[in-house]
């Protein structure tokens, strides 16, 4: 079907819906390295005037990859809950930003909604929105999703510590995951990223972490993340496995090209539930996404980045996980070239997830050939903030010295909370003023430090 | 320090870790001293991105150690458009192709490219002594080498169209990596089996993070001569090539 639409005189035809979604993106490089970018500033919005005037159900019947040809077309249309749809069945995508920002649409509302939208819907309608409406429209959703505390409450925000070492040194991670204790993170999870993908340092790393958790009783979860393969290996050997990590994307030749498809994830899964570590939830998935993934792998199908990232989110839903985020800045400037870019990538996906209903976090970073500084990881921190994302990483100075980024450090978690009154999750919360660690006002108490590090 | 920063006790497991532990805070800040180190090695790592290549200096260097060099050009025009465009970056522009044409080389062992990659600072610094090394390693082996191509704006890739053209059997880029904050200068070396233009990641073997304080000149070299040596053996590169040279970092203490 071909679609059309004149702006002053001027038609623009385009050959085919995807074209439509891929023209009425907000600029940004990896559209345009793909070719799939409007040519032009006035192309660009009478894409997204076609848009508005779309109605949703277009998408249940037009899919934007072949259903024979992709298994992630196939979980969205299969999936795809009719009687949630219900209420907004009679939209059009325009319709559909006027609905979410309308004060009748509460958080129940979209809670109830979450399972009627498809991907490429809250795709199209990100599309059209301005930075305002995507936080305002995620502020209103809440995600809460459990383990060994509780993830996503309003007014709370969590922190994955992320204590990486470059040869994954166990006294250097150990080191880390103490500073990042000490300035109240980690409550989402403590994630490491390994430096090799070998079995046996994988367990021994989740031995490590298991034992520090267990030492000062912390109500929160751990995590290597290893590929998905590898996490099943250590699990058969008996290591503390607590959350199964894996990256993924919005098509399933990202995903085979991750080493990763539908069933595998399925079976990690039932593999970690069997493990019944949860001791107050059953959220044992820990994914991780980011816009430009597919073109990177040659496997977008002329889908522009955006849609292809809240296609990954679909994936996500399926396995209930504890935690998903976007590592959007990770990805270099070829995909979103500098701080704007990445600002809004960045509450685009988050606003994408949340509104599917998932538990959204955010790794607010940036590489050095970006575009990008501290001040646009500020601006994203705070936007995120109001945005009510369910957590931002936590690195020590901001300084990834393992994989080579930037991202938030713990200090700025400090400061979001500081800022604007978050509160760790409510276990952790409790943990950090049993501790001695944190006052009634939240604020860190440095002589309690002296006394913990006595007990090391 | 003054009173207005609260310095943190725990400072003595900076000794465990690179990473920029026990910073101390304003409020809930960073300090000024942390806040401004951090700049300075973000501004590092950026003037490294947009570093000169020296490639004149280079190759008399390379000269020098009667090495014959080519200079080349990928199809990038400017750094922008290199940040913009890593396919462009994976192919020679058309009058490198033709200088490598008009050399009519004949077979070869090996043809070491050194390309700016994301930081010519890496490349200016390091990739003359790990090819010095290299070359003394694989004195007894009786190989013939490719003039060395210094390439402008270029990217992994450019190495196999250049070996291909060469008609060499293994071909090594050695590029400047993605620049971290505490590595404005890292050098990374790719080896190709039977280089040819198309071939991806999992065709090549890849050495990271070359420079002195993470693997030193003799140390690479060292490595690089192994994979060398065993691709040649089994006659190919990539993920089908076992890495099973002793020296894995030790996990524990």
């Amino acid at each position: 079907m071909a679609y059309r639409h004149t702006v002053r005189g001027f038609t623009y035809d385009f050959k085919d819906l995807k074209s439509v979604m891929a023209k009425a993106t907000p600029l940004r490089s990896g559209d345009q390295l793909a070719g799939v970018a409007a040519q032009s500033y006035q192309e660009r919005v009478a894409a997204q005037m076609v848009l508005a005037d779309l109605p949703l159900q277009t998408f249940l019947t037009e899919h934007l990859i072949p259903y024979e040809q992709d298994e992630v077309t196939r979980l969205i249309v299969d999936s795809h809950d009719q009687a949630a749809f219900e209420p907004i069945r009679h939209l059009t995508v325009g319709e559909l930003r006027e609905f979410l920002l309308s004060e009748h649409t509460t958080t129940s509302t979209l809670q109830h909604l979450a399972a009627g939208l498809t991907p490429e819907m809250v795709a199209a309608v990100s599309k059209i929105m301005r930075v305002q409406d995507l936080i305002t429209v995620a502020a209103k959703c809440e995600v809460v999703t459990r383990f060994r505390n509780t993830i996503g409450l309003k007014g709370r925000l969590s922190t994955r510590l992320q204590p990486n070492h470059p040869s994954d040194h166990y006294k250097g991670i150990a080191a880390t995951v103490i500073d990042g204790l000490f300035y109240g993170n980690g409550d989402a999870v403590i994630g490491i990223n390994p430096a090799t993908d070998n079995v046996a340092t994988v367990a021994r790393l989740l031995d490590m972490l298991d034992t520090i958790r267990q030492r000062f009783d912390i109500p929160t979860q751990s995590c290597v993340l290893c590929h998905v393969t590898t996490a099943l290996q250590v699990i058969r050997q008996g290591a503390p496995v607590d959350l199964v990590f894996q990256s993924i994307g919005g098509t399933e030749a990202v995903n085979t090209s991750f080493g990763v498809n539908l069933a595998l994830l399925r079976e990690a899964q039932e593999a970690a539930l069997l493990l019944n570590r949860g001791t107050v939830g059953t959220n044992v998935m820990y994914f991780e996404t980011g816009q430009g993934s597919a073109l990177s792998a040659n496997a977008h199908h002329g889908l522009d980045q955006q849609t292809c990232e809240a296609r990954a989110y679909a994936v996500a839903r399926a396995y209930a996980p504890l935690l998903v985020n976007t590592v959007v800045g990770f990805i270099g400037p070829e995909y979103l070239y500098d701080g704007k870019q990445i600002i809004r990538a960045g509450l685009e996906d988050h606003f994408c997830g949340k509104l599917l209903g998932l538990p959204m976090g955010i790794d607010i970073c940036y590489t050095n050939h970006a575009e990008a500084d501290q001040d646009d990881m500020d601006i994203l921190l705070t936007l995120m903030g109001a945005a009510g994302t369910n957590y931002i990483m936590g690195v020590p100075g901001a300084d990834d010295v393992m994989l080579h980024y930037q991202s938030t450090s713990f200090h700025d978690a400090l400061y979001l909370r500081d800022l604007l009154g978050l509160r760790p999750a409510p276990e952790f919360e409790a943990w950090l003023l049993k501790m001695g660690l944190f006052d009634e006002g939240l604020k860190p108490i440095p002589s309690a430090n002296r006394r913990l590090l006595e007990l090391l | 320090m003054n009173d207005l920063i609260h310095p943190d006790d725990w400072q003595f497991l900076r000794q465990y870790t690179p990473a920029r532990l026990a910073l101390g805070r304003s409020g809930h800040s960073l300090p000024t001293r942390a806040l401004l180190e951090f700049n300075l090695d973000h501004a590092r790592a950026r003037d490294a991105i947009y570093a000169h290549f020296n490639k004149e200096g280079l190759a008399q260097q390379l000269e020098d150690l009667n090495l014959p060099t080519l200079l080349l050009t990928s199809r990038v025009t400017d750094r922008h458009e290199y940040l913009l465009r890593p396919d462009l970056g994976r192919q020679l522009s058309e009058e490198s192709k033709k200088v490598l044409e008009d050399y009519q080389a004949s077979p070869c062992t090996l043809a070491i490219v050194i390309a700016d990659g994301l930081s010519a600072t890496a490349v200016n610094t390091h990739a003359v002594e790990v090819v010095k090394q290299l070359v003394a390693v694989t004195k007894e082996e009786n190989w013939t080498l490719a003039p060395v191509c210094l390439v402008e704006q270029g990217r992994v890739a450019i190495a196999d169209e250049i070996g291909y053209l060469l008609q060499a059997e293994m071909v090594l880029m050695l590029i400047g990596e993605r620049p971290g904050l505490s590595s404005p200068d890292s050098l990374g070396a790719y080896l190709t089996y039977a280089p040819r233009p198309g071939l991806t990641d999992e065709s090549r073997n890849c050495v990271s993070n070359i420079r002195p304080e993470g693997l030193n000149y003799k140390a690479a070299a060292q490595k690089l001569y192994y994979l060398l040596t065993e691709m040649k053996q089994h006659r190919l590169s990539g993920v089908g090539l076992k890495d099973e040279m002793n020296d894995d970092p030790l996990l524990t203490e």
